[in-house]
């Protein structure tokens, strides 16, 4: 057989030079992506992870919103000076309702990922207000605006639908509620729940109070009730220090 | 006698090629601008105003979106369809198509600057724009594909050149990239705020499968395109090696799309992926350099140009910081040195010795060659490009050591143990030691810019004198005729 390929065959064919680039540009993302979705070991079996209540991923809007993934991670890395400095590194489970993933890039300030309950929320508020009073180093900008603004809560449940849709377990019917109670228990299903996912959010703010004002629920409330569940749905103490390593 | 005024007007579509290259120089400015701006913002944190809309956070994307969309984007569409028209010596197969691309673009990215002001942002790094305006993207871009690909079709020679199939692949690859990165779920029909379609561990391997193939094929393959081109005109001189042009074209094309993972080292993404795309990454230094050695030795038997044309100088010194970051970027993706390096200011200055250093020279040296032909003019002054040349250089290596200096002392901050055991530093410590050298950022890249807008002054100059000097030739041809 006399196959002589020429090169001169693909650069006098934009069809031919068209699909052979398309096939050497789709190999990679199918290799590395798309097993991602099927091999069960990509994100552990852990308690404790569940999805946001309607004040905390209201807060996670908000943080998305401001660009704080610019300058802080969630994701800490297998180190012993990150275990020190943040705690245990990071699992797949704990993003896993996370629609978008906030793990960042860059480090301008700490990284957040067990940012929750390292800090009171007056701490965190006047900080955000305005962080040189509490760590002068930084350099971070003042976000006076969230404590002065009222939380829109009209679109709560129109948010919810939207992660429901994507995959994120709120429920809407009573079979859905009931898994939910089966899976996360009856405290954590209510607050999954869309219907009454407004009544949730407003009770949790009052309960919390985590702006220092009962008066309303203002965007700090819904921010630092974020930051105060980040990293603290997994309880370490029931896994061994090797526990995850083999997922790796 | 017969007169037959020369200015391809009629034989090809200058006009979209012009606007074009207009538009890259003015978003060049804005967005260098707004990265001066944020960077002063890290060194002197008053600059945030107290203001939603100025704080760094939404400003951020503000930069990124104007300099890679607005100013690259801007000038690969104004070069690939000069390119491609000059080389399949036919003109673009529809004129109102182009101008679509044109004003679809444009529009894009206003709106895009303006909705992260106001709080709208997917949070995906080079890819924060809303669900709207990603579907206005799709629509310019399908039209470009069509248009680019409609014109080649029409080509008079057999031959495709080498500089559009760099061209095809980002095209193609930017809406693959594109349209997978940005699947997500609006909350209402009427509201700009979407949820990603993927999440944690999926969602963040998509977006850095993205992330960085904008930087493979946005800034990388498009612009060797531009090179592939513009070097050899500029030279006067065949590419160095044709057979090295197709080695490199394929393996860069199928290497790319594998080294996204290396941005998730040491995260919850799962090993094998990382590391396969690390294996990648090291094995993209030969195509990288196979494009950087082909660019360079183009030029052999005429160094001398490298001391007597400024144009040409901005174009060799764009190939050489190309080889010095690709090189970077796999050292880099090593797990070991991304251990360290990995979340500090080391990925900014590599991220910039590349943008900087190749991205936008690159583009200044091609735009300087194109803009006085398409105007049919000489560049108003070349003083002013020595200028800028230097004004580049000295703003790049001032932003890339600053860079160097405060990533990695960061990285050895935070991993330092006293001789107890415990951390050295705290956090607020290796902030308070950056300060010095986000000064110095923040001043490289007003150098940077200032060169940039004597380069814009220049051009606009250039424009007039060309304008001038034709209404002055069709005034004479009108005396003649009037004559005759």
């Amino acid at each position: 057989m006399n196959f002589n390929f020429k090169h001169e065959w693909i650069e006098t064919n934009i069809g031919l030079m068209a699909v052979l680039t398309m096939l050497a540009i789709s190999v990679g993302g199918l290799v590395e992506i798309a097993p991602l979705f099927f091999i069960d070991k990509t994100i552990e079996k852990v308690e404790g992870v569940r999805p946001y209540t309607p004040l905390e991923q209201r807060g996670r809007d908000i943080y998305q919103r401001e660009g704080c993934y610019t300058c802080h991670s969630q994701m800490i890395r297998p180190f012993r000076d990150e275990k020190l400095r943040y705690g245990h590194y990071s699992l797949a489970a704990e993003s896993q309702y996370d629609h978008p993933f906030q793990w960042g890039s860059k480090r301008t300030g700490p990284d957040l990922a067990r940012v929750g309950g390292k800090y009171s929320n007056e701490w965190h508020v006047q900080h955000l207000v305005a962080p040189r009073s509490m760590v002068p180093e930084s350099v971070m900008p003042n976000y006076p605006w969230l404590l002065a603004t009222k939380l829109d809560i009209s679109d709560t449940a129109a948010r919810m639908k939207a992660l429901r849709k994507v995959g994120v377990p709120y429920s809407l019917s009573q079979a859905e509620y009931d898994a939910n109670v089966a899976k996360f228990g009856e405290t954590v299903a209510r607050q999954l729940h869309i219907p009454d996912a407004q009544k949730n959010l407003v009770e949790q703010a009052n309960f919390g109070n985590y702006d220092g004002d009962r008066s309303g629920v203002s965007e700090m409330d819904a921010l630092v009730a974020y930051l105060q569940v980040l990293g603290t749905m997994v309880d370490f103490s029931k896994y061994s220090d090797d526990a995850f390593v083999d997922v790796r | 006698m017969a007169v037959t005024t020369y200015s391809g007007a009629e034989q090809y579509n200058f006009d979209i090629v012009k606007k074009f290259a207009v538009m890259s120089l003015v978003w060049a400015v804005i967005g260098m601008l707004v990265g001066v701006y944020i960077a002063s913002e890290l060194a002197w944190p008053f600059l945030n105003f107290d203001s939603p809309y100025f704080s760094f956070g939404r400003f951020r994307p503000v930069h990124t979106t104007s300099v890679i969309f607005g100013f690259g984007g801007s000038a690969l569409f104004a070069t690939s369809y000069y390119v491609v028209q000059r080389t399949c010596q036919t003109r673009l197969i529809s004129d109102g198509m182009a101008s679509f691309t044109f004003w679809g673009w444009m529009a894009a990215i206003v709106l895009a600057d303006f909705s992260y002001v106001l709080g709208y942002t997917q949070s995906r790094e080079y890819a924060e724009m809303e669900w709207p305006i990603d579907i206005l993207i799709e629509l310019v871009w399908v039209t470009y594909l069509i248009v680019f690909v409609g014109t080649i079709m029409r080509r008079k020679q057999p031959h495709i050149y080498v500089a559009n199939w760099f061209y095809l692949s980002f095209i193609l690859a930017t809406a693959l990239l594109h349209t997978f990165n940005n699947l997500a779920m609006p909350i209402d029909l009427f509201s700009m705020k979407s949820y990603s379609l993927f999440s944690g561990t999926q969602d963040a391997m998509t977006q850095w499968w993205y992330g960085h193939n904008a930087v493979g094929f946005f800034l990388t393959a498009a612009f060797l395109g531009m090179m592939y081109y513009f070097v050899p005109k500029q030279a006067g001189r065949p590419i160095y090696s044709y057979r090295l042009s197709i080695v490199h074209f394929w393996a860069l094309s199928f290497m790319y799309m594998w080294v996204g993972g290396h941005h998730l080292h040491w995260t919850a993404l799962p090993d094998w992926t990382s590391s396969l795309a690390a294996a990648f990454s090291i094995l993209l230094l030969m195509p990288s350099w196979g494009g950087m050695i082909n660019g360079i030795m183009t030029l052999s038997g005429a160094w001398d140009k490298m001391r007597t044309d400024p144009v040409m100088r901005f174009m060799i010194v764009a190939l050489s910081f190309y080889g010095m970051s690709t090189f970077e970027g796999p050292m880099m993706s090593l797990k070991e040195v991304n251990a360290l390096s990995h979340y500090t200011d080391w990925t900014v200055g590599h991220v910039h010795s590349g943008a900087l250093g190749w991205v936008a020279m690159i583009s200044f040296g091609s735009l300087y060659h194109m803009m006085p032909k398409l105007w049919d003019t000489r560049i108003y002054s070349r003083r002013l490009v020595e200028w800028h040349f230097w004004l580049a250089t000295i703003g790049i290596v001032l932003y890339i050591v600053a860079m160097w200096i405060s990533g990695i002392t960061q990285g050895l901050m935070w991993r330092a143990f006293d001789e107890f055991g415990n951390l050295q530093y705290s956090f607020a410590e290796s902030v308070a030691a950056m300060m010095p050298f986000y000064a110095m950022r923040a001043i490289g890249g007003m150098f940077f810019l200032t060169g940039t807008v004597l380069m814009a002054f220049n051009m606009f100059m250039t424009i007039r004198q060309g304008k001038r000097e034709s209404a002055a030739l069709d005034a004479k041809l009108a005396a003649k005729m009037a004559h005759a």
